[in-house]
């Protein structure tokens, strides 16, 4: 068999988890992330960040509406996953999850959304005609009353669902990291660590993901960047980013020092398969150098030009850095054999169900799902400045 | 009373939650399968429609009410253990129909080596031999009958 | 070989009453079956494996598995005395076909036939989100292909690699323990193949099945011990290197 080197048990040979399943992660990872950032303004109270907090929020809902579709597609039947919800299997880490997505879905993106937004939805209700109108009337869900008092108890019960939201972040990727930690049969995942590492590569993943988006689509409208605001965030994502890699460099020390029946087996294909994607890719460019590019910016007082550029820089290269993290996890734990004594090789086909352009065009449907939602629900601070006005 | 006027928004939010778990559950009842849950958390009939499957190899036990005569010449020999399809293949179809469906002849210049083709591998107590230098091209069954190997004229076991 | 004799005998009449109830194949066919009265499990005795490929041809032929996938495979093992923990294996189309000849080397060699280890807590089972996979009563890890939706989360948990999806009907495929057959009180398609008596069933729950006697004065091992999956296919005389 060819990309077959030493012996694999002769169904390894084929890898059943494609980079549809690198992406699911990576997806819900920028959901959780994008909402812990929303997060820091509500319930922590960072004003700083306040010009990105319904950015964040659309951001979270965009990709979460996106997350299960890779999850769809691979499925050898697709018509059939409904099952999931109604026998739902308790020992089965996926099955709990299809549970908390819907929870975190409507119990608390799309309520916490609904009720910031919906001052908004009843005035443009009024003020739009014709199609835009229906919907925002569907949107009110019938209900006009906009008084002082009711926006003020949607305010607090807001501030309650962000409360839970961030456990429920938490469970929602802790959750995906838990799928593949608690697979005793790949020592690649098996680890305890292994939902925490994700829960902090999905905040790192999803800070950067909206400080990149919130820098572009202000420059794109031509409006001024709020330094203030993405000093903010830079800040935090430095923060996380050294908590992340903290873990996941703990977890490696961990690995090599106990070396263990399939130490030697890993060892290798770090050093072969994955040596690229892995060391290269996810270590060096995705998180040493912006570590040490925004750390650079933490210690010196750089002019504004130069921050910008290093924060759009590094949080780019951050987010390629979490993609090639997710594909070593996923591509990487299914390219050694069980017995230890051998690799296969992953060819990601092009036109299939599961080949590149899907996955291109599942990475792309966010945004383009994002830039209707602004569309419908413009998150500025301009006009955010003015709902927040009449909500105090 | 203001309060809850104020918060009626709230309620139909909730309602919304309300009516779509009426409906999944509802659903839920009708898609479910019945025998699900019977034994364990899986569709119990499955196990019957596993069982159900047709099979391929009869087994010795159908094979020897039929060919006592074939039995006769196997149980003392060599091979008394070696069952009808390990060499003759998969043979229900045969037992179903025996006028109809006549099992394939065999190839004991295949069939044979498969077994006692020499090399390192085999455990050093099983017979093998390497075909070239033991037989130099003879069909096997020149000297050895199948069912009963060991060579007539050393004097069969 | 009296052949035309034998074309034109009928099944004796005991004989096609046995038959018949193996053929007609629906559970209400073998009302003699109880499934809380078996636990099955398979021996293999790795002393008596020559690697001819029998079982692997035997159970493709009798579960329609597809080429180049495999729910029974056989692998040789060739260990050098220097290199205990490195083994050298192979296992060209699952042994299907049988093996290159090997020559005398000073290492040794032997096969490991490998299938399901019909473990008792199964991870594979585990896994399932939808309960499409399971343990039955009497011990057989099973496929519901009707219920199971193909996302492939067992088999990256299976331990083994027994488990593979179906090129064609995309779900789930492994080896059922020829459940279809040993219900009708056949033995298991690889095992009535095998030429050495290498593979056997065996009914744990059965006091008069050989197993018993054989567990008592024979050193078995089940793959990976260390997994604790409850595995019950049981090898004697398995090497250390074996994984």
């Amino acid at each position: 068999m060819s990309g077959v080197e030493g012996f694999m048990y002769p169904n390894e040979i084929e890898l059943h988890w494609s980079v549809l399943i690198v992406l699911y992660p990576y997806i819900t990872g920028l959901v959780a992330g994008a909402f812990i950032l929303a997060s820091l303004e509500r319930v922590f109270n960072v004003e700083a960040v306040k010009p990105t907090y319904r950015l964040a929020l659309l951001t979270a809902l965009s990709f979460l509406l996106v997350a299960p579709l890779p999850l769809q597609l691979h499925l050898g039947h697709p018509e059939r996953s409904p099952e999931m919800y109604f026998t739902p299997h308790s020992t089965s880490a996926m099955a709990m999850f299809g549970y908390v997505y819907l929870w975190y879905l409507m119990a608390v993106l799309v309520f916490e959304i609904w009720l910031d937004y919906r001052r908004d939805i009843v005035l443009l209700s009024q003020k739009t005609k014709g199609m835009t109108r229906w919907i925002y009337t569907i949107m009110t869900l019938g209900s006009s009353n906009i008084s002082k008092r009711s926006l003020h108890i949607d305010e607090r019960v807001g501030w309650v669902v962000t409360l839970v939201g961030i456990p429920s972040a938490f469970l929602l990727h802790g959750y995906v990291g838990f799928i593949f930690g608690s697979i005793k049969a790949n020592p690649w995942w098996s680890s305890p660590l292994m939902p925490v590492v994700f829960i902090f590569s999905a905040m790192v993943s999803g800070i950067a993901g909206v400080m990149v988006i919130y820098m572009a689509t202000t420059k794109l409208r031509g409006r001024k960047i709020d330094m203030r605001c993405v000093d903010t965030i830079a800040m935090y994502l430095f923060y996380t980013f050294i908590i992340d890699f903290s873990l996941e460099m703990l977890d490696l020390i961990h690995r090599i020092y106990e070396a263990d029946e399939s130490f030697r087996s890993l060892d290798f294909m770090v050093h072969s398969k994955l040596f690229f994607s892995q060391i290269v890719l996810q270590i060096g460019l995705g998180t040493l150098v912006p570590l040490i590019l925004l750390g650079l910016t933490q210690v010196a007082k750089l002019p504004e030009l130069a921050r910008k550029r290093i924060y759009s820089f590094a949080g780019a290269l951050t987010l390629i850095g979490i993609f090639a993290m997710r594909w070593n996890v996923v591509i990487g734990g299914q390219l050694f054999s069980k017995s230890f004594l051998g690799y296969t090789t992953y060819k990601m086909s092009l036109v299939t169900k599961e080949g590149l352009i899907v996955a291109v065009g599942l990475t792309l449907l966010p945004l383009g799902i994002l830039w209707v939602l602004v569309k419908l629900l413009p998150p500025w601070p301009e006009d955010h400045a003015t709902q927040g006005a009449a909500a105090d | 009373m203001s309060v809850f006027k104020d918060a009626g928004h709230l309620f139909r939010f909730a309602g919304l939650f309300v009516l779509a778990f009426i409906v999944f559950w509802a659903i839920r009842g009708y898609v479910v399968p019945k025998s699900f849950g019977q034994y364990g958390h899986y569709r119990g009939n499955a196990i019957g429609e596993i069982a159900a499957r047709s099979v391929h190899f009869a087994g010795h036990d159908t094979c020897e009410t039929c060919h006592t005569d074939v039995l006769d010449v196997k149980k003392n020999g060599k091979h008394a253990h070696v069952n009808c399809e390990a060499c003759h293949g998969a043979l229900a179809k045969h037992a179903d129909d025996p006028a109809s469906v006549t099992p394939p002849k065999l190839d004991t210049a295949v069939l044979c080596v498969r077994c006692h083709a020499t090399t390192a591998a085999k455990p050093k107590g099983f017979p093998q031999v390497s075909a070239e230098e033991h037989s130099t091209g003879l069909p096997c069954e020149t000297c050895h009958q199948p069912h009963s190997p060991a060579m007539v004229a050393g004097g069969a076991k | 070989m009296n052949i035309s004799r034998r074309q034109m005998l009928i099944l004796l009449p005991a004989a096609a009453v046995a038959w018949k109830s193996v053929l007609a194949g629906t559970p209400e066919s073998s009302p003699n079956y109880k499934m809380s009265e078996h636990w099955w499990s398979m021996l293999i005795d790795i002393s008596k494996c020559i690697g001819c490929g029998n079982c692997v041809r035997a159970c493709q032929t009798e579960n329609d598995v597809p080429d180049g996938y495999f729910r029974t495979w056989v692998e040789r093992y060739h260990v050098s005395d220097e290199n205990m923990t490195n083994p050298e294996v192979i296992s060209p189309d699952g042994g299907k076909e049988g093996f290159p000849e090997a020559k005398e080397d000073g290492g040794k060699y032997f096969y490991v036939p490998k299938l399901c280890n019909q473990c008792a807590d199964s991870p594979c089972t585990q896994v399932c989100p939808v309960g499409a996979t399971f343990v039955t009563p009497d011990g057989a890890v099973l496929v519901d292909q009707t219920y199971c939706l193909g996302c492939a989360y067992c088999v990256q948990a299976c331990p083994y690699g027994c488990r593979y999806i179906h090129p064609q009907k995309k779900v789930v495929d492994k080896c059922t323990l020829c459940y279809h057959r040993i219900t009708k009180g056949l033995t298991t398609a690889c095992c009535e193949a095998c030429p050495t008596g290498a593979r056997q069933l065996a009914d744990l729950k059965n006091p008069n099945d050989p197993i018993h006697a054989f567990l008592k004065t024979h050193s078995v091992q089940v793959l990976k011990p260390q997994m604790a999956t409850g595995a019950k296919v049981f090898y004697n005389d398995l090497d250390g290197s074996v994984r």
